[in-house]
């Protein structure tokens, strides 16, 4: 790397230790978390409070699958997350491509107005949504969770700015051939759309693993509880339970934190796409 | 309609209907309920539902709950968004600075705060700010200062909240501004040297100003994002202590789903939406201007 004439004079040992301290910050906590959900139980309330356990004890997470039914709630944010992730993949694809690629009537005006309701915070629909939900049944169960997620106007911008790229020879060229227009989209379209859908794969998913206000209103028992929702309310139950209540933090946390590391390219290029650009 | 116009509407249809009914047609009948007495009486019966006009707005005015969980939120944005972008461009300027070494581990070390789960990280930050056994108070000990009751009084309480907050979304920004610093070109600052221009001026002049345009983008994201504060205090105080963590959207959720006063928690959403939209719109147009200068 050459030596930037701008910058040269930093003192390399400063910036670095200053780089070290925030990467401690910001992992101090996650690595407590970790430390604390294999103490023995009620280790982490003694004073001095320990850093690390005595021994290594699993019982935090035993406890945890078998007194609070956290599996049950493990599995539900699983299949709602997968869901929401497939589902609204499929359907954000299709509108960006068709914004992007394919003209149609009223195709500008439509895209404006999706493009000004990002303004509007998704809160102020919440109430109503309920309503809503209620007179279709949806309360209370995955569905209710599910369906208003299963399109959004972030995946179909992203779609579309990525969607763009793709030459218009190339599809009036299959459509000379004979090929119809789902062909096209899925035998043409989706494979040169890959790598935006990663990002929007990893985006869908985190953003509906880590989702809490709307499954919290939703979903009214324990049994249909996602993760969050799920550890919030422990929260309040078993408060003195420290290590029991990290063992139920790192269960919630590790998922997205490891489909971060192993994806994180893409997650970070979605994010810049996202927001810089947009 | 052509071949391609039909076809463009079959593939936009799914994702648009999806939008328009659980999303456009909530928001138009928010917009309705808001002027409506909507409770727990019609929610079992449609027929006990009355209009009332800007009923609900004038009746929050002379709420005081409504002004504190304004107050507090305001706050929160006050203090929390430029804490949060001043650290956010300090860290995206040492990963960017030459001199740093593993910039690939740090920047994603920094960022792992921002995919972790805020209800679990909130859960996380409520032990480590406890008053008694909590690391951060034994860590202050150990300097001779006093446990503080972060969570537990009032003054603490909230600013805890902010540090929680800037802590767990600051990688964001990072990210975005590092990519911003990576345009500026060099020759820039190597101009600036040549004429003998201090760190802090090239700064002033430099960076800023090319920064600009991301800044104000940033700004306006973070403002809106931090307006709506929830999940932190419903995880970490619940509204306390003495009420000081009740934010706007708080307060609307209570109002809304505890008590069922849709109506009344309609028109306090309404309200958020047009504040965020009034201070955003204030700070692109100001924004706009500083640059045509």
């Amino acid at each position: 790397m050459t030596r930037e004439i701008g910058q040269s004079r930093w003192h390399p040992w400063w910036i670095n230790g200053a780089l070290l301290v925030l990467a401690l910050v910001s992992l101090a906590p996650l690595l407590w978390m970790a430390s604390v959900s294999v103490m023995p139980a009620g280790e982490a309330t003694h004073f001095p409070p320990p850093l690390t356990p005595s021994r290594i004890s699993f019982d935090n997470y035993h406890e945890l699958f078998a007194r609070t039914g956290m599996g049950v709630n493990f599995a539900n944010s699983l299949l709602v997350s997968l869901a929401i992730t497939l589902g609204s993949l499929l359907l954000n694809t299709m509108a960006g491509y068709a914004f992007a690629k394919l003209r149609f009537v009223g195709r500008e005006r439509l895209f404006q107005v999706l493009m000004a309701a990002l303004v509007i915070p998704a809160q102020v629909a919440m109430l109503p949504l309920f309503l809503l939900m209620k007179q279709l049944g949806l309360v209370n169960s995955f569905g209710g969770v599910i369906v208003p997620a299963l399109a959004t106007v972030f995946g179909i911008f992203l779609v579309r700015q990525y969607a763009r790229s793709i030459p218009d020879e190339l599809l009036e060229a299959a459509r000379i051939d004979g090929a119809g227009e789902l062909r096209i989209f899925f035998r043409i379209v989706l494979p040169m759309l890959k790598p935006v859908l990663v990002t929007l794969s990893i985006f869908t998913f985190m953003g509906a693993w880590n989702d809490f206000m709307w499954p919290l209103i939703v979903l009214t028992d324990q049994e249909h509880y996602t993760l969050p929702v799920a550890l919030a309310t422990l929260s309040r139950e078993h408060i003195q339970d420290v290590e029991m209540m990290m063992a139920g933090a790192v269960v919630t946390v590790v998922p997205v934190l490891l489909l971060f590391l192993v994806l994180q390219r893409y997650y970070i290029q979605g994010l810049l796409l996202g927001s810089v650009k947009g | 309609m052509s071949r391609s116009s039909l076809a463009g509407w079959m593939f936009a249809a799914p994702a648009v209907i999806v939008l328009g009914v659980f999303f456009g047609l909530p928001v138009a009948s928010a917009l309705a309920l808001s002027i409506t007495d909507f409770d727990l009486y019609s929610l079992a019966d449609g027929g006990n539902l009355r209009f009332v006009g800007l009923g609900n707005y004038i009746d929050l005015l002379q709420t005081p709950m409504f002004w504190k969980s304004l107050w507090n939120t305001t706050y929160f944005v006050v203090i929390g968004v430029p804490l949060s972008i001043a650290v956010s461009l300090g860290a995206a300027m040492l990963l960017n600075a030459p001199a740093a070494r593993f910039k690939a581990m740090f920047r994603t070390a920094l960022f792992a705060p921002v995919v972790t789960t805020l209800v679990a990280v909130a859960v996380i930050w409520r032990y480590l700010f406890h008053t008694s056994y909590g690391l951060v108070n034994y860590g202050l000990g150990q300097l001779g200062i006093d446990p503080v009751d972060w969570l537990g009084d009032p003054r603490w309480a909230m600013p805890t909240i902010m540090l929680f907050a800037v802590w767990k979304n600051f990688g964001y920004n990072m990210v975005i501004f590092l990519a911003g610093l990576q345009a500026i070109p060099h020759d820039l600052y190597e101009a600036a040297r040549i004429d003998g221009a201090s760190r802090w001026k090239q700064f002033l002049h430099i960076t800023l100003p090319m920064l600009g345009p991301v800044l104000l983008v940033v700004g306006v994201i973070t403002v809106s994002g931090y307006f709506q504060l929830f999940a932190e205090p419903y995880v970490m105080t619940r509204g306390d202590p003495l009420q000081s963590t009740v934010s706007v959207l708080y307060f609307m959720f209570e109002e809304g789903f505890k008590w069922w006063n849709l109506g009344r928690a309609s028109a306090v959403a309404f309200l958020l939406f047009l504040i965020i939209l009034a201070v955003t719109t204030v700070m692109l147009r100001f924004g706009r201007k500083r640059q045509m200068v």
